[in-house]
Formats: structure tokens, C-alpha cells, sequence
């Protein structure tokens, strides 16, 4: 369950993630975002909910549908509206743009845009929390897509055999763009999939930010204590399409099934909660009112930071040398 | 030029195997690997070893490990390239210095997007955020009847991918050395380690050999021509230029040791001097090693040569089972030879050299 506290800590956290991703997408359309975004909307329930049952010195790594996951983990906006625009004061120095968001000082070890490619490193990560002796645990989100990757198969399998402190968070939206999962996944539950690796898997509501919190929590104390990894799987939608910047003409979703999961929105749930747990719409008002604040400021801020100098195309390749780097 | 650095320690008279410092000691590349790594872990907790029957010490680099080190530090994997190479990378992106040991170069196909959309660019993506002091090993296992898929000589197709370093030790000493320069860099590197070289020994300082990476070495001056060779092909090199010295032709030996990042300067430093470069390389032709040594020669070194340049590589077809049939692909002491009386042969007042 959820605290008070924990409650508006949600709600702060699942705004952001909200009205981060409808500025995202503004900015994609209006041509200051280059290249595609991939929105979370629809998903902040599950991300948030995983996300408030770990540290910040706690692992985590991403999907292709990345901005959610470090705001979830508690990233500063700015850097990340400055890294979709390419900026130098970018979370990534505009290296890696929306895909690869990083954000190393609150745990979030980056987004990947290969499906399913980021889940070895998730093993990797957790298995360093248990060669160095700590209680840390590492959260591995990925898609229902990314259950069929033979990256996914390897690494859970490792973190089984390895006892590994990883948490496995499928964000089952029913989709690998246009592909259904029910044509593709041959069991009902993707969490069917953890007991041939011999872990706990459950399915939970994904919409519902207790829910996942209470599914998430269990399975970080299970890691935090040693017993090692397990997989949960978040039943979840995303209202917009695939990817703002790439357009798709067919359809394969109906008006009514995206309809019925809006009903299901996971900000109206949290709001209906809060307000049962003893918050007013005053309260609630606030907290939007400082979050729209937050977001407002970090695109000031993205808008105002220059782009990177051309020098920058060679840093960071690697540690030390500059003149290992050919022109 | 080469240097090798050995580290002097306070500490008395024997070197960090046990063995006494005073004398260099007579090892095989598979032993000067394993010296390597023993001493690394010794000095160093946060290395650990990851592999395919390491335990066991199948491939003769690990021996004694599993008892020295224990189980957490030294672990066999399960068949999941993809998998332990990328918690190899999440594991050094989290303090830890790992080492991977494919055992055979051909495996390391099956985690090809670990290598190059993970490990390669992990840092440079996230804006230099992450780090990754992971060391891949594994064995060209070619020449050795072993066909096809086990005969790969990769590290052309990884020179081509930016953020990785390659090495290629052409002996023990360079085995030891590369290694360990390896394993104590903050970047990842992938070693090839030639297996028609395993057996060869040589005598090699005990305690820290340290060969920086990135630096060529010059293993046998000359002025008629410049031969510079890959792995394997470095002894056949030295032979062939041996044979040459008795009719009278000089030839200049260099090993770049570092195929990424690659010693340029020593290599046309050397084609200033002499004029003319033969490459040799075992693997396969096309864009192989030996093409970009060869493509950096022309376009920076073009007035110092004298003669066209000359490739001895293995042709672009794949190592058949067949053992007289695969002897007759690899580079050799003879076509090295003939490789380079042809080039001094070039424009020079005696037509037959």
C-alpha cells in the first residue's frame, strides 16, 4: 500500500511523466524535436508504481519508449528536454537523444532502442550489486515484444542461475507496433514465462499505481533479501500511436478498445484514490499547478542551451584518449 | 618503438606469481595469458572471470583460479553469449573489471549486438556517463581442422565499429603484456588471441609486463622494405625476412600489436625509410586489416613509396575441412618472401632481387 506521502510523490511523478510527454510530442510536430519519440502515455501507472519501490541507488535500464523511466526514477527534467533537443546541456550531452536517456546519478543506466537489448546489462548490473556485496537491485523494464528476444530468454535465465538481485517489469501493452501479442506470445500471461526459468512471475493491473507499487515492492524485498530475481508483469495501453514522427497508415487498434482502456487512465484513478485517502481537489490543484512550473521551466531551460560544438561528434568515445579517434 | 614497462614493487625478490623476479622465465602464450590474468586478479578485487569452462580450465589460461580465487570471481556460463557478454558490460558500467572468455572468436558472433550496440557505444550515447573496463578474449582457432564455423579471424570487422579497442599478441611476451595493459584500461577491449601461436614459448620478465596500447614495435630493422604482420603472422614474418637478410635484402619488421587504436606513425615512419610495405595479415582479404594499414599508407605515406603495396592475407573463401586444402589459404613464409621480392623488385636497378 501506498502511503500519504507516497501518494503525492505518485501523483507529482506521474504529471510529470504526463505532461512531459505532451510537451514531447509538441515539440516533435512543431520540428524542434528531431527524429521520433516513442510516448509513455497511457504507461505512467506502471513505470511510476515500479519506480517508487526502489532507490536511488538502485539500477535501472529501458526501452525505446524511454522518457518515462528516468523521470519515473527521479531525473531532472531539464537535461532531458535539453537531450531531445539535441542540446549540449543535454542529461546526454546530445549523444543519444530521446532513446538513450541516461541518467547515471539517480540509477537510471540508460534506454536502449534495440528491443530487449538492455536486459543483459540489467543481469550484468545486479549481478555487480551481489559481487560487491550490496543491497542494491537493478530494475529491468521491457515489452511484450521484448519477451520473444533471445536477449530476454539469456538474460533471465543468467539471473536465475545467478540468484541475481534484477527485477524483470513487463510493460504489456499488447503491442510491438502493430503487431498484437496474442499473435506472437504462444501462453495467455507473459508471466507464465518466468516459471521455465524457475522465478516468481505475476500479472498484475498496470493502470493502478498501488497495484504496481504492492506487485514491484514484493519482488524488490525478495531480491533486497537474496532470493533473487522475479518478473512482473504490468497490464498496461498506449493511447497514442507507436512513435510521434512516424506516422503508421493501417489500422490495427479499434476506437473502442483504446476508448475503454482512457476510462482506465491512470492519472483519474490516482486523482479517485487521493481523493478517498483524504486529499482535496485544492491539494491535487497544487500539485499540478508546480509540476506545469517544473515543466515550463526545464523547456525554458532546453530552449535556451546551445547545441554542442562540433568537437563533441568525437568525445566520449572513449575514456582517456583523444587521439585514438580518427577524422 | 617498443618499451616495456616493468613495475619494480617494494616488496622483495619474487614477483607477484611467487616466482623470483630476477630471471625472465620461459612461458607459452596460453601461460603468459594466464600469468596475466592471475595477477591482475591478484592485484586487483574488482577483476573477475567470466566464461565457457573456465572452470575447468579447458583452455589452459585459468589453471589453479577456481581455487585461489573462488566461485564468485571465477565463473563458468551458461550458452548465452548474448547474455554474459552484456552483464560483462553492466557489470563494468558498475564498478567491476571484468573478463570474458569466449574461448573461440566464431562464438562471438551470437552476441553481436551486445558488442557493438551495448558495449561499443554505451559511453559515447549516454554522453560519457558510463564506462566499461571489460576485457573480451577469445582464440582464432583457424589452421587447426576445425572448418568453417570455428576458423574466424574477427578483428577486421571490429576495427570497424568506433569505441572498442583490439589487440592481437603475436607471442608471450605480447600476450602478457597487451593483456594486462588490457585489463587495467578503462575501455573496452577485445583480444584475439592467435591459437596457431599457443604453443609457441619465449622468455618473458616475470612480475608486471605492462605493453601500452596503441604503440607498434619494431621487432627487426631493415631499409629495403617494410613488412608489417598480424598475429600468426608475425614469426612467419621474422622467418621470412631472416631468409631474405641472406640474399642481401633488408627487410623491417614491425607488429602493431594494437589494431585499434592503430599505430600509424611507427608504420609510416618505416615506409619513409625503406619505401616499399608488404602487409600480412591472416585474415580474409576483403577489408581486412591489411586494407586499412595499406588505404592509411597511401593516403599519409604516398611520396615515400616506391613500389605499389603488397597484401598477403587469407582469399576471400571460407576455411575448408579439408586439412591440405586449408594449409594451402594462410599466409606462409614463402608467399612472404615472394611478396616481398616482388615490391623491392619494383623500379629498383637490379631487376631480380
Amino acid at each position: 500500500m501506498l502511503t500519504y506521502e507516497q501518494l503525492a510523490e505518485a501523483y507529482r511523478r506521474l504529471l510529470k511523466i504526463r505532461l512531459f510527454e505532451e510537451q514531447a510530442v509538441i515539440m516533435v510536430k512543431n520540428g524542434e524535436v528531431a527524429g521520433a519519440v516513442h510516448p509513455s502515455i497511457g504507461q505512467e501507472a506502471a513505470v511510476v508504481g515500479t519506480c517508487l519501490a526502489v532507490r536511488d541507488d538502485d539500477y535501472m535500464l529501458g526501452t525505446h519508449r524511454s522518457h518515462g523511466h528516468p523521470i519515473g526514477k527521479g531525473a531532472a527534467l531539464g537535461p532531458l528536454f535539453a537531450e531531445l533537443l539535441g542540446k549540449s546541456t543535454g542529461v546526454c550531452r546530445g549523444k543519444g537523444g530521446s532513446m538513450h536517456l541516461a541518467d547515471f546519478s539517480v540509477g537510471s543506466l540508460g534506454e536502449s532502442s534495440i528491443v530487449a537489448s538492455g536486459l543483459p546489462i540489467a543481469a550484468g548490473a545486479a549481478l555487480s550489486a551481489k559481487l560487491r556485496g550490496t543491497d542494491q537491485v537493478c530494475i529491468a523494464f521491457f515489452g511484450d515484444g521484448a519477451s520473444n528476444e533471445g536477449a530476454f530468454h539469456e538474460a533471465v535465465n543468467l539471473s536465475s542461475i545467478w540468484k541475481l538481485p534484477v527485477i524483470w517489469v513487463c510493460e504489456n501493452n499488447g503491442y510491438a507496433i502493430t503487431t498484437s501479442a496474442k499473435d506472437t506470445i504462444p501462453v495467455e500471461r507473459i508471466a507464465q514465462r518466468a516459471a521455465a526459468y524457475g522465478i516468481p512471475g505475476v500479472t498484475v493491473d498496470g493502470q493502478d499505481v498501488s497495484v504496481v507499487y504492492d506487485a514491484v515492492n514484493e519482488a524488490v524485498g525478495r531480491a533486497r533479501r537474496g532470493d533473487g530475481p522475479s518478473l512482473v508483469e504490468l497490464l498496461t495501453y498506449r493511447y497514442l500511436e507507436h512513435a510521434e514522427g512516424m506516422p503508421i497508415e493501417t489500422v490495427y487498434r479499434t476506437e473502442n478498445e483504446i476508448d475503454s482502456w482512457r476510462k482506465r487512465d491512470p492519472l483519474t484513478l490516482l486523482e479517485a484514490t487521493m481523493k478517498s485517502d483524504g486529499f482535496d481537489n485544492a491539494m491535487l490543484t497544487t500539485i499540478r499547478a508546480e509540476i506545469e512550473q517544473e515543466v515550463n521551466s526545464a523547456v525554458d531551460f532546453a530552449r535556451a542551451s546551445a547545441f554542442p560544438e562540433s568537437a563533441e561528434a568525437y568525445s566520449d568515445l572513449y575514456v582517456g584518449e583523444k587521439e585514438t579517434v580518427t577524422s | 618503438m617498443t618499451t616495456i614497462k616493468v613495475t619494480r614493487h617494494a616488496d622483495g625478490e619474487k614477483g607477484l606469481d611467487g616466482e623470483p623476479r630476477s630471471r625472465p622465465k620461459r612461458v607459452t602464450y596460453l601461460e603468459a595469458i594466464a600469468a596475466a590474468q592471475r595477477q591482475e586478479m591478484r592485484r586487483d578485487p574488482s577483476v573477475f572471470i567470466m566464461g565457457l569452462d573456465i572452470e575447468a580450465n579447458v583452455f589452459g589460461t585459468t589453471g589453479g583460479f577456481l581455487q585461489e580465487f573462488g566461485a564468485e570471481r571465477v565463473r563458468n556460463v551458461p550458452l548465452s553469449e548474448a547474455g554474459f557478454t552484456g552483464a560483462a558490460a553492466g557489470a563494468a558500467m558498475t564498478g567491476l573489471r571484468p573478463i570474458v572468455d569466449f574461448n573461440i572468436s566464431s562464438f562471438m558472433y551470437v552476441a553481436m549486438d551486445q558488442l557493438i550496440s551495448q558495449v561499443a557505444k554505451a559511453r559515447y550515447v549516454f554522453g560519457g556517463q558510463a564506462s566499461l573496463p571489460v576485457v573480451y578474449r577469445s582464440a582464432m582457432f583457424y589452421h587447426g581442422s576445425n572448418a568453417a564455423q570455428h576458423s574466424d579471424r574477427p578483428y577486421p570487422m571490429f576495427m570497424n565499429v568506433p569505441g572498442l579497442k583490439v589487440i592481437a599478441p603475436s607471442g608471450p611476451l605480447e600476450a602478457k603484456g597487451l593483456l594486462t595493459a588490457a585489463i587495467r584500461d578503462d575501455n573496452p577491449v577485445l583480444c584475439f588471441e592467435d591459437a596457431t601461436l599457443w604453443g609457441s614459448r619465449t622468455e618473458v620478465p616475470q612480475g608486471d609486463v605492462v605493453l601500452p596500447l596503441g604503440t607498434a614495435a619494431v621487432l627487426r630493422p631493415g631499409n629495403d622494405a617494410t613488412v608489417v604482420a598480424i598475429a600468426g603472422s608475425v614469426p612467419l614474418s621474422v622467418a621470412a625476412a631472416e631468409q631474405l637478410a641472406a640474399d642481401g635484402i633488408s627487410v623491417e619488421v614491425i607488429d602493431p600489436r594494437t589494431l585499434v587504436p592503430l599505430d600509424r606513425g611507427t608504420i609510416l615512419d618505416s615506409v619513409a625509410k625503406t619505401g616499399r610495405l608488404v602487409v600480412v595479415d591472416p585474415a580474409h582479404r576483403t577489408c581486412g586489416a591489411a586494407a586499412e594499414i595499406a588505404a592509411c599508407v597511401v593516403e599519409d605515406g604516398f611520396d615515400s613509396l616506391q613500389a605499389g603495396i603488397a597484401r598477403v592475407t587469407t582469399p576471400d573463401t571460407h576455411p575448408p575441412f579439408s586439412p591440405t586444402l586449408e594449409a594451402s589459404l594462410y599466409p606462409t613464409v614463402e608467399r612472404i618472401v615472394a611478396a616481398v621480392r616482388h615490391v623491392v623488385s619494383v623500379g629498383s636497378q637490379s631487376a631480380d632481387a
